[in-house]
C-alpha cells in the first residue's frame, strides 16, 4: 500500500481527469445532444452504430481522426496549428480544480478526495484559466486567412471577453457569501450554512449561467461560430483531428461551466437538504452522483436552448451583456454585501435575500405566464373578431 | 532625404481612422443564400454598405425552351422554375393559355387547381418559415414544418406522382381526376393544421430573440413596394391590401371567403406574420373548395393540336411568392413566339440591395429569407 502515496494518486486523478473526460464528452454528451435534439425535433438522431446508436461518438472519433487535414494556403501555419490546442489545453487544465467528491475510500488506509487540487485561489484560477481558452478561437480564426472566420474570430473576441465581465461580478456575490475562494470551502460552507447559494444568489446564478452560455459559445450566443450567417465562422477551415480538438475544447468548456455552476450555486456534491432529517435517505445516492446529476442537468440545458432560441445578433448581444447583465451584477453585488453587512451573524442576510429573490421570481414568473395567456387571448379574439374565420 | 515619405502620403497604407472596406463573396455555396444566389458585399466590420446580387448560376434559358417546343411541352418546364411550388407555375402557365385559347375550366378542376395552388401555398411558405428559422439560428421549427411539408409532398404524390416537379395541370384542366379517399384524408389533415402552426408560432412569434432579430429590420414602405414592383407577402406586409386571388380573381377565387392578411410596418417581423396568418386562410380556403368538391369533368374542351391565334396575352396568378405572370405571344403555330415570365422572386430581389444596406451580416441571412427567394425562379 505504500506505492499509493498522495502523489501518485495526484498523478492517477490527473491521468483520469484527461483521460476519461474526453471520452466521456465524445460519447455521453454528445450523444445525449443528439439524441435528445432529435426527439423535441421529431427525429430519431443518431441510433445506427452500436446498441441504439450509442457507439456514435467512437465513430464520429474515427472519422475525425482519419480525416484529411488541410490547412489553407497563405495561412499562419504555426497559429493555425497552435489554435485547437490551446483551446483544448485550459479546459482540460480547469478541471483540475473542480471537486467532483469529498472523498473515495479506496482501501483500508488510503483515501483520496475526488479533485486534483484544492487551490486556495480556485475560482480565480478558472476564470484565469478558461479565458485563456479564448485564444484558440480567436487566434484560429485569423490564422485561417479566411474572411468568414476572421469575422467570427472578431465576433469572439468582442463576445467572450465582454461577458468574462458579469460572469465575474456574479461570482464575487458569492465570494461575498463564502469569503473563500476555493471550491471546495465553498462546497463546504454551503453545507454547514444549510444553503445553497442559489437561493441568495438566484440572480447572481442567473447571469452567471447566462454569461456561461455566452462564454461557451452555445446557443442563442453562437455568434462565432454561427453556420448560417458565417458558415461556422473560426472553425471553417479546420478539419480532422485540429476540428475534433476545437469541439472537444467547446464541449469540456460546457462541462466546465456546469460543474463550476452546480459547485458554486447548487452545493456541489451534497445532497439536496443535507441537514434535514426527513431527507437523509437521499445520502444513499454517493456524492458524485449527485455531483454528476446536476452537472448531467445543466449540460441538458444546454442542449434545450440549442433547439428553442434563435440566435441573437451581434450587436444585441453586447447591448445585453453591457447594459443589462454589467448593471445587474453589480447591483447585485450591492444588494448581497448590504444584506451580509447589515444583517446580524453570517446567514441571516442570507437567508433574508433568498426570500426576497424567491419572491421576487415567483412574482416575475407568474406575471410572464399572465402576459402569456392575454396574448393569446388577444390573438384568438383578433382572429374570431375577423367574421369570416370562422369555418 | 526625398525617398523619406511620411507614413501618411502613402496610399496604400491606411491610417487608424480610415474605413477599410472589405469586399466579402457571399455565395453562391453559403448555408443562408436559398440556394445559389452569390452576393459581393463591402463590410466596414460587419456593416453593409453595399450588396450586390450576382445571379444567373441557375440560368437554364427556360423562356427559349419554351419556343422551342409545343405549348403543352411547357409546361414540366414550368416545375423547375420555383421548385417549391411547382403547382402554381403550372397554374399561371396553363392559365395564360387558356386565355389565349379562351378555354373555359370545368368547374370541379377549377376547384382542385385552387386546392393543389393552396396546398402548394403552404407547402411553399412552409419551406420558407423552415429555412429562414434556421437562418435566424432556430433549428427547431425547421423540423416541424418539414414535418408537415412532407404530408403535403406525399398528397401531391398520391395525385400527380411526382412530389417537387410535380406536372399536375394541363392546358384547359387537369391531367387525373384525385384517388379515392384523397379528399378525406386532406380533410383530416387540414383539420390538424391549425393546431400546428399555433405549434410553430410558439416557438418564434412571441420569442422575445425573434422579435429582436426581426422587428425593424430590412423596413420598406408600401409606397416603395410598388415602385419597385414588390408583389406577395412583401407587399402585404407594408399595408398594402393587394391579393389577385382577390384583385383579379381567377378559377373559382371569387366565390371563396378569405381574408388577405396585411401588416403595417414592412419589416421581417410583419412579413413574418402575414405568411404565417397566409397559411391560416389557405386552411381555410381548403376546407371551403373541400366542401364544394362535386363529381365532374376534370378537363374542358381542348383541340388535340394547341395553335392559338395570333395574339398577345398576359396572365397572372398570386404564387406563394407574390405575381407570377406569363406573357406570350402566339403567331398562330403550335409553339409559343414568345413567352416571357414575370417571376416574383427575381423582381422581389431587387429590393435587397435596398434593404441590406446599413444594416449586419447577420440581418443580411434574415433579409434573404423574409424576401422569399427561390433561385430557380430569379435564373430560369
Amino acid at each position: 500500500m505504500k506505492v499509493l502515496t498522495p502523489t501518485v494518486l495526484t498523478y492517477i486523478k490527473v491521468v483520469l481527469l484527461v483521460a476519461l473526460v474526453p471520452a466521456i464528452v465524445g460519447f455521453v454528451v454528445v450523444l445525449a445532444e443528439r439524441r435528445f435534439m432529435g426527439f423535441m425535433q421529431v427525429r430519431l438522431g443518431p441510433n445506427r452504430v452500436g446498441p441504439k446508436g450509442t457507439l456514435q461518438g467512437l465513430a464520429d472519433l474515427v472519422k475525425l481522426v482519419t480525416k484529411e487535414d488541410v490547412t489553407p494556403a497563405r495561412a499562419e501555419g504555426a497559429v493555425h496549428f497552435l489554435a485547437p490546442v490551446l483551446s483544448v489545453i485550459p479546459a482540460l487544465t480547469a478541471l483540475a480544480v473542480i471537486p467532483f467528491g469529498p472523498s473515495l475510500q479506496l482501501a483500508r488506509n488510503v483515501s483520496t478526495p475526488l479533485y486534483v487540487a484544492d487551490v486556495n485561489i480556485g475560482l480565480l484560477f478558472l476564470l484565469a484559466i478558461t479565458s485563456i481558452g479564448v485564444y484558440g478561437i480567436i487566434l484560429g480564426g485569423w490564422a485561417s486567412n479566411n474572411k468568414y472566420s476572421l469575422l467570427g474570430g472578431l465576433r469572439s473576441a468582442a463576445q467572450l471577453i465582454s461577458y468574462e465581465v458579469p460572469m465575474g461580478l456574479a461570482l464575487v456575490s458569492v465570494l461575498l457569501m463564502t469569503r473563500s475562494l476555493s471550491l471546495v470551502e465553498i462546497v463546504q460552507r454551503q453545507e454547514r450554512i444549510h444553503l445553497w447559494f442559489v437561493f441568495p444568489g438566484l440572480l447572481a446564478f442567473f447571469l452567471y449561467f447566462v454569461s456561461g452560455v455566452a462564454e461557451t459559445n452555445r446557443n442563442p450566443f453562437d455568434l462565432p461560430e454561427a453556420e448560417s450567417e458565417l458558415v461556422s465562422g473560426f472553425n471553417t477551415e479546420y478539419s480532422g483531428v485540429k476540428f475534433a480538438f476545437f469541439f472537444l475544447g467547446e464541449y469540456t468548456a460546457m462541462i466546465i461551466i456546469s460543474c463550476v455552476a452546480v459547485t458554486v450555486f447548487f452545493g456541489g456534491w451534497l445532497a439536496p437538504f443535507p441537514n434535514t432529517p426527513a431527507f437523509a435517505f437521499l445520502k444513499v445516492v454517493p456524492p458524485f452522483a449527485w455531483f454528476v446529476l446536476k452537472a448531467g442537468f445543466f449540460v441538458f440545458l444546454y442542449i434545450w436552448f440549442r433547439s428553442t432560441f434563435p440566435r441573437y445578433r451581434f450587436d444585441q448581444l453586447m447591448a445585453l451583456g453591457w447594459k443589462w447583465m454589467i448593471p445587474a451584477g453589480l447591483l447585485n453585488i450591492v444588494v448581497v454585501a448590504f444584506a451580509i453587512l447589515a444583517t446580524p451573524g453570517r446567514t441571516t442576510g442570507m437567508v433574508i435575500l433568498a426570500w426576497i429573490f424567491g419572491v421576487v421570481f415567483v412574482l416575475m414568473f407568474l406575471l410572464a405566464r399572465l402576459r402569456q395567456a392575454l396574448t393569446r387571448r388577444d390573438r384568438l379574439a383578433a382572429e374570431h373578431a375577423d367574421p369570416a374565420a370562422a369555418r | 532625404m526625398s525617398h523619406e515619405k511620411p507614413i501618411l502620403e502613402h496610399p496604400e497604407v491606411p491610417t487608424l481612422f480610415d474605413v477599410q472596406e472589405m469586399e466579402l463573396n457571399f455565395g453562391p455555396q453559403h448555408p443562408s443564400t436559398h440556394g445559389v444566389l452569390r452576393l459581393v458585399l463591402k463590410v466596414d466590420g460587419e456593416k453593409i454598405l453595399e450588396a450586390r446580387p450576382e445571379i444567373g448560376y441557375l440560368h437554364r434559358g427556360t423562356e427559349k425552351l419554351f419556343e422551342t417546343q409545343t405549348y403543352p411541352m411547357g409546361i414540366p418546364h414550368t416545375d423547375r422554375m420555383d421548385y417549391t411550388a411547382a403547382a402554381t407555375n403550372n397554374h399561371a402557365f396553363c392559365l395564360t393559355i387558356e386565355k389565349l385559347l379562351n378555354l373555359e375550366i370545368p368547374r370541379r378542376a377549377q376547384l382542385i387547381r385552387v386546392i393543389l395552388d393552396e396546398l402548394q401555398r403552404l407547402a411553399s411558405h412552409l419551406v420558407w418559415l423552415g429555412t429562414s428559422g434556421i437562418d435566424l439560428g432556430a433549428v427547431t421549427p425547421f423540423w416541424y414544418c418539414f414535418r408537415e411539408r412532407e404530408q403535403i409532398l406525399d398528397f401531391f404524390e398520391e395525385y400527380c406522382g411526382a412530389r417537387l416537379t410535380l406536372n399536375c395541370m394541363r392546358i384547359g384542366g387537369l391531367p387525373f381526376d384525385l384517388t379515392p379517399g384523397w379528399t378525406e384524408r386532406l380533410s383530416e389533415f387540414v383539420d390538424d393544421l391549425p393546431a400546428r402552426i399555433d405549434d410553430y408560432e410558439q416557438l418564434l412569434t412571441e420569442n422575445r430573440i425573434w422579435k429582436r432579430r426581426t422587428i425593424g429590420v430590412g423596413v420598406i414602405s408600401g409606397e416603395e413596394c410598388i415602385e419597385r414592383g414588390l408583389t406577395g407577402p412583401v407587399l402585404r406586409g407594408s399595408g398594402v391590401e393587394w391579393d389577385l386571388r382577390r384583385a383579379q380573381p381567377y378559377e373559382c377565387y371569387e366565390e371563396l371567403d378569405f381574408v388577405i392578411p396585411t401588416r403595417k410596418n414592412g419589416d421581417t417581423y410583419d412579413r413574418y406574420i402575414v405568411r404565417v396568418q397566409e397559411m391560416r386562410q389557405s386552411v381555410r380556403i381548403l376546407r371551403q373548395c373541400l366542401d364544394r368538391l362535386e363529381p365532374g369533368e376534370i378537363r374542358g374542351k381542348v383541340p388535340r393540336v394547341i395553335k392559338p391565334p395570333a395574339e398577345e396575352v398576359y396572365a397572372s396568378i398570386e404564387s406563394p411568392k407574390g405575381e407570377l405572370g406569363f406573357y406570350c405571344v402566339s403567331n398562330g403555330s403550335n409553339r409559343p413566339y414568345r413567352l416571357h415570365c414575370r417571376p416574383p422572386s427575381f423582381i422581389n430581389l431587387q429590393a435587397l440591395p435596398r434593404l441590406a444596406k446599413g444594416h449586419l451580416i447577420s440581418d443580411l441571412v434574415a433579409l434573404i429569407g423574409t424576401i422569399d427567394i427561390v433561385l430557380g425562379e430569379v435564373d430560369r
